[in-house]
């Protein structure tokens, strides 16, 4: 048996062309308690990286220092760079420009107590966007990107708390992509929808991923096999492993733990 | 042959089980009593009404025969004690009521919801429980003290500000009804805000709102239902109010012209003349039609509240 070379992969470090994000010694603690322990990772322009490890292993907080909605959280502490184009998010003043740049999709769908329509109008109108016939346009083509156009053409109009689970899901997509993000987190999006739904919206990522960049956190581990070009295993606030993909869920994998976490022997 | 072994204590415990517990008669008659007795508490909230309804109408319903209604309702002329030709037209009665209570809910819905939205969504922990503590003893005030206040303090400070003869006007009753009110207001409102999922916040702040908008485009929309009833309590306070409105609004007899115009309440009518009627003299019962009228007022205000609330819920 041959034993193939490992491929070289870039190391992460900011020498790489112009990442998307870059994040350098990220630590975050909510009081005493550190759930992020330093860690460093870059996320280069229309890839998509999925994020895989078990419940409590800092995956969400990591999305919330992003988009900087880890400043709700009075206890929470964060040290560490994380750049967005070349820019410190946590120097940033003009806080709104940044969480419009990202889209956040969590994982139990938020319907807000609005119409279909206004659900996905609503961030463009926050932002100033007022004349119907672009709003229009705009709702139309984000529910086709979400999957869900089909489903509700005929009831805009209908509080979008009253559709199904996996119907809401698509509906947070959708105002996700509403002002027209640059990056795209998606937090454990599938956990409220069937896997037929689940499969059409991978499809629409693979799409998407040629207008902007997309964090994946998934628990599915096949999920970021099937997406993600990279994959990052992250275990209680540390990186066990980085690497593209096909080396992450193959017996290539430096770490021993990578490989029984993706064939499901623990976690 | 692991199966096995595996099964051997359960089937053992399975026979070893204890006697299953029995209720005896008497528990099961107490169950029944229980229900009884609880079925009772809720209806008596129906039959309150209907009695005190029934012994109002009772009181008032003689005087219909003898009233012309029109007149009743549309003149101005109150003089329930002329010897000769007593006239009962409440019209001026109504409108001061209805001038008051629309004056005070203008200064206090701003500022009982403004509170409300302040204390759920901007103020730390500290300041929150300081403010609640003062509202609460806002609220607990008697209304006696409160017309009070209007008639040695802001008697003089209205007269004086406006530049005023009379500080015993509209102005004055609802600058008191509104303080009343807001307490009611802020501590319902901000239940109807705390309400508000914080997945909604999180949502809004991801999608890049300021707070304003926030607030705004979201937790009030959210809130209607709630805030809706924070604002109707407030009025049901305001109009059913009776002690601080006989002292504050001068108690005349009046179509107000403007703000700064004495007037008189239907409700501190009848507490200022039901003590000095006969009882069964016309005026007595006029004075009971008018609490009818008031009864029928805040019913009207509660199912229209209630339908307000049901279409909202349609929709």
């Amino acid at each position: 048996m041959t034993i193939l070379p490992p491929e070289p992969v870039r190391p992460p470090s900011s020498e790489s062309a112009s990442p998307k994000i870059l994040i350098e010694d990220l630590r975050l603690s909510y009081g005493p308690k550190e759930v992020i322990h330093g860690i460093s990772f870059y996320i280069e322009p229309n890839e998509i990286l999925g994020i895989i490890g078990p419940a409590q292993s800092g995956k969400t907080s990591l999305l919330r220092c992003i988009n900087r909605t880890i400043d709700f959280t009075a206890s929470a502490k964060v040290s560490g760079i994380i750049k967005v184009d070349g820019m410190d998010v946590r120097q940033m003043r003009n806080v709104y420009e940044l969480r419009r740049k990202i889209g956040m999709v969590a994982p139990l769908p938020v319907g807000l107590p609005l119409s279909i329509y206004e659900n996905v109008a609503f961030a463009p109108r926050t932002s100033g966007m007022r004349k119907k016939s672009d709003l229009d346009g705009l709702v139309e083509k984000c529910l086709r990107q979400a999957a869900l156009w089909d489903e509700v053409k005929d009831r805009l109009d209908s509080l979008g708390t009253k559709l199904s689970g996996g119907q809401q899901q698509r509906l947070t997509i959708a105002r996700a992509l509403s002002h027209q993000p640059e990056i795209l987190c998606l937090d454990e999006f599938s956990i409220a929808i069937d896997p037929v739904t689940t499969m059409r919206i991978e499809e629409v990522l693979r799409e998407l991923k040629q207008d902007m960049t997309i964090i994946l956190v998934t628990n599915l581990v096949q999920q970021a096999r099937r997406l993600a070009a990279r994959t990052l295993f992250l275990w209680n606030g540390e990186i066990i492993e980085l690497d593209t993909t096909e080396v992450m869920f193959s017996d290539k994998a430096k770490d021993k733990r990578t490989n029984d976490y993706v064939n499901g022997i623990f976690g | 042959m692991a199966n096995a072994v595996r099964e051997t204590p359960d089937t053992v415990a399975s026979t070893r089980r204890t006697p299953r517990p029995r209720r005896g008669n008497l528990g099961i008659l107490g169950e029944r009593v229980i229900e009884v007795l609880i079925h009772l508490c809720g209806i008596s909230a129906m039959i309150f009404v209907f009695a005190i309804f029934f012994f109002v109408f009772r009181e008032g319903a003689p005087i219909l025969r003898k009233l012309d209604l029109g007149r009743f309702f549309f003149t101005q002329t109150w003089y329930p004690t002329s010897l000769n030709t007593p006239r009962y037209g409440v019209g001026a009665l109504i409108i001061g009521t209805f001038s008051v209570t629309v004056l005070a809910m203008l200064i206090a819905v701003p500022f009982g919801i403004g509170a409300a939205v302040f204390l759920s969504e901007f103020c730390g922990k500290k300041m929150k429980e300081t403010l609640k503590i003062t509202i609460e003893l806002l609220a607990a005030i008697p209304s006696v003290v409160w017309g009070f206040i209007g008639l040695t303090v802001l008697n003089g400070v209205i007269q004086k500000v406006f530049n005023v003869q009379v500080g015993l006007n509209v102005l004055n009753a609802a600058i008191l009804l509104a303080l009343m009110s807001v307490p009611i207001m802020v501590s319902i409102g901000e239940d109807a805000l705390k309400a508000v999922p914080d997945s909604y916040r999180e949502a809004g702040i991801a999608l890049g709102c300021t707070k304003w908008q926030l607030i705004w485009r979201l937790l009030l929309p959210a809130a209607k239902n709630g805030l809706l009833a924070a604002v109707l309590l407030g009025v049901g306070r305001a109009v059913g109010e009776t002690m601080a409105v006989l002292m504050a609004t001068g108690h005349s007899v009046n179509i107000p012209h403007s703000i700064f115009d004495s007037v008189r309440t239907l409700t501190a009518t009848i507490a200022a003349e039901l003590g000095e009627t006969a009882e069964g003299s016309d005026h007595y019962r006029v004075l009971f039609l008018i609490g009818i009228l008031l009864f029928t007022m805040t019913f009207l205000v509660n199912l229209l509240a209630d339908f307000a609330v049901k279409g909202i819920r349609k929709k």
